[in-house]
């Protein structure tokens, strides 16, 4: 598979902050990448520095091999990449039809897209003259994955979409993505590691501003020792 | 999510409130009325400050050059083709205030479109930098009107069509607030339009929660704030040129005079909120009437004492937005 996204020495300064130091990974076509590590380790600061909102101070970000990390915010996101933040970032005081409306750039939502949305996430029907802000946590995660893929994307940033779910969301959200990798290339960053697990292909490993481990999801998952020593977890506590 | 009735409902509750303490119902609907198109003004000229507020998190001190440029603008066209007005026809008084207006509008709005160009651009995301530099700014400009218009009083003429009275049992009721109530009711039918009903503003409510995410959804920001803030001057340039007309003079000053109003309505209805300004915007107006009735010297002050009530009851204003 051609990579799609690839990092190459990326540096990210926050104020006086190093945050990341030397970032270098890939993203293959169709394929889904997790972005693992402990809390702090720069893992949504790389997403943020992809998406434009916060500037590289060195390094490239390359993506279908053009550079992009000059590029203003919504030039990046009209290159195909939609980004789901760690707070959803959903319109509280819009409907869940205007989000959806919003997000479709080109005007009304396609309708074959919003049939995939309420096959994936039957709630955004139920739903969709209500306010976001009414919506449960679950719903309102929904919504918010919903709203990046409304229009197509190649490209999925999502940042910890199982953040305080009930198991039973999560399950469905395990279904869902498991569908969007289908036809779509996503970089999650992920806490739940049975999430993890369940749906990665491949693994990228930050400690400390840095990719300290890449490799296949199911190696990692296969290994306790490497995941003690990378994550600080056992499989078992995460069963 | 339904629609808060409870902040509206305040406005009558207090009108029924002032009743007794007035005493005599002439003067409780001349008051009423008086309060009513007084918010309207007020709200004409808050509206724009606090889209620009709940949008780019911009404080801009400036607003009230908007409000003065605006009515030294109208006032610069009615005193020109006062001799139209004569007539006491409506087609005259008409053709007088429309382009008089439509000054005030543009004038405002360009003045808007070169402090956002030039000022505010360079201090996104520093308070402090933004309420020297706009404060600066308002200064500045005001000494200019000086240099432009000079530093005097300049009485206005009032068209005939909106001046007088209507006699409403023992109420006398005047024709200009009737208009300045029905012109304040356009705007805030026009402006809740655009924001409910357009893509426009759908993207400015969006923008008002989380301008971050409305840029990951591959909208320009920027353009759309310098399209808020043209706009939010132009309506501070209406906004002045009928506090002007209301009135009836103009002075350098009256848009900082005016400007403390306009801040404790933004507050009151919640930054970012239109819907918050409108309502605020009016139990402003009617407690500075009844209150300016009952207790002159309490006129300011009991505004203030309605912002801290109203901060006490909804901490973040009638209508918060939810900012991401």
């Amino acid at each position: 598979m051609p990579d799609l996204l690839r990092l190459e020495g990326v540096n990210t300064h926050i104020g006086q902050y190093h945050i990341l130091q030397g970032v270098d990974f890939v993203v293959p076509e169709k394929q889904l990448v997790m972005l693992l590590g402990r809390n702090g380790a720069g893992k949504t600061t790389c997403l943020r520095t992809i998406m434009g909102l916060w500037r590289a101070s060195a390094g490239k970000v390359l993506y279908q091999d053009r550079e992009i990390q000059g590029l203003q915010t919504p030039d990046i996101s009209r290159l195909g990449i939609a980004y789901v933040p760690e707070n959803m970032g959903i319109f509280a005081g819009l409907t869940v039809r205007e989000n959806l409306v919003l997000a479709a750039r080109g005007g009304d939502p396609d309708d074959t897209r919003l049939e995939r949305i309420f096959r994936l996430f039957p709630a955004m029907q139920k739903f969709w003259h209500s306010h976001a802000g009414n919506l449960s946590g679950g719903q309102k995660q929904m919504l918010a994955i919903s709203r990046a893929i409304v229009e197509p994307r190649r490209l999925l940033l999502i940042d910890e979409p199982t953040k305080g779910l009930a198991p039973a969301i999560i399950g469905a959200m395990i279904e869902a993505f498991g569908e969007l990798k289908r036809d779509t290339t996503l970089l999650v960053v992920e806490q739940n590691f049975h999430f993890a697990r369940s749906l990665g292909d491949a693994v990228a490993v930050m400690d400390s501003g840095r990719i300290v481990h890449t490799g296949a999801m199911a190696a990692l998952a296969a290994d306790g020792r490497l995941q003690q020593r990378l994550l600080g977890l056992s499989l078992e506590s995460h069963q | 999510m339904k629609t808060d009735w409870i902040p509206l409902a305040v406005i009558p509750l207090l009108a029924l409130a002032a009743l007794p303490l007035v005493g005599s119902v002439p003067t409780w609907v001349t008051l009423t009325v008086a309060g009513l198109a007084m918010g309207m003004m007020i709200f004409m000229m808050a509206s724009g400050l606090t889209l620009v507020f709940g949008l780019m998190d911009v404080m801009n001190f400036a607003h009230g050059i908007f409000i003065s440029v605006g009515a030294y603008g109208a006032a610069t066209v009615l005193t020109r083709m006062g001799a139209q007005m004569q007539g006491g026809t409506l087609a005259g008084d008409l053709s007088v205030m429309l382009p008089a207006v439509a000054a005030a509008i543009a004038l405002a709005a360009v003045m808007g479109w070169f402090f956002e160009r030039v000022l505010i651009r360079p201090v996104y995301g520093d308070h402090l930098k933004q309420i020297l530099i706009t404060m600066g700014g308002l200064i500045v400009f005001e000494q200019l009107i000086h240099v432009v218009w000079g530093a005097d009083m300049i009485p206005l003429p009032r068209p005939g069509a909106i001046t007088g009275s209507f006699i409403l049992g023992d109420a006398a009721i005047e024709r200009y607030r009737v208009a300045a109530v029905v012109v304040g009711l356009v705007v805030f039918a026009a402006l809740w339009i655009i924001l409910n009903r357009t893509r426009i503003g759908l993207l400015v409510r969006a923008g008002v929660e989380n301008p971050e995410m409305v840029e990951s959804l591959g909208y320009r920001i920027r353009r759309l704030f310098v399209g808020v803030f043209v706009a939010g001057s132009g309506l501070a340039g209406l906004g002045g040129a009928m506090w002007a007309m209301y009135q009836e003079q103009v002075t350098p000053a009256m848009g900082m005079q005016v400007l403390v109003v306009v801040f404790i309505v933004v507050i009151i209805g919640g930054l970012g909120s239109v819907g918050g300004c409108f309502v605020g915007a009016l139990l402003v107006g009617l407690m500075a009437n009844y209150t300016g009735f009952l207790a002159p010297k309490l006129a300011l002050g009991s505004n203030i004492l309605l912002m801290v009530l109203v901060l006490l009851w909804r901490p973040r204003g009638l209508y918060p937005v939810g900012k991401a």
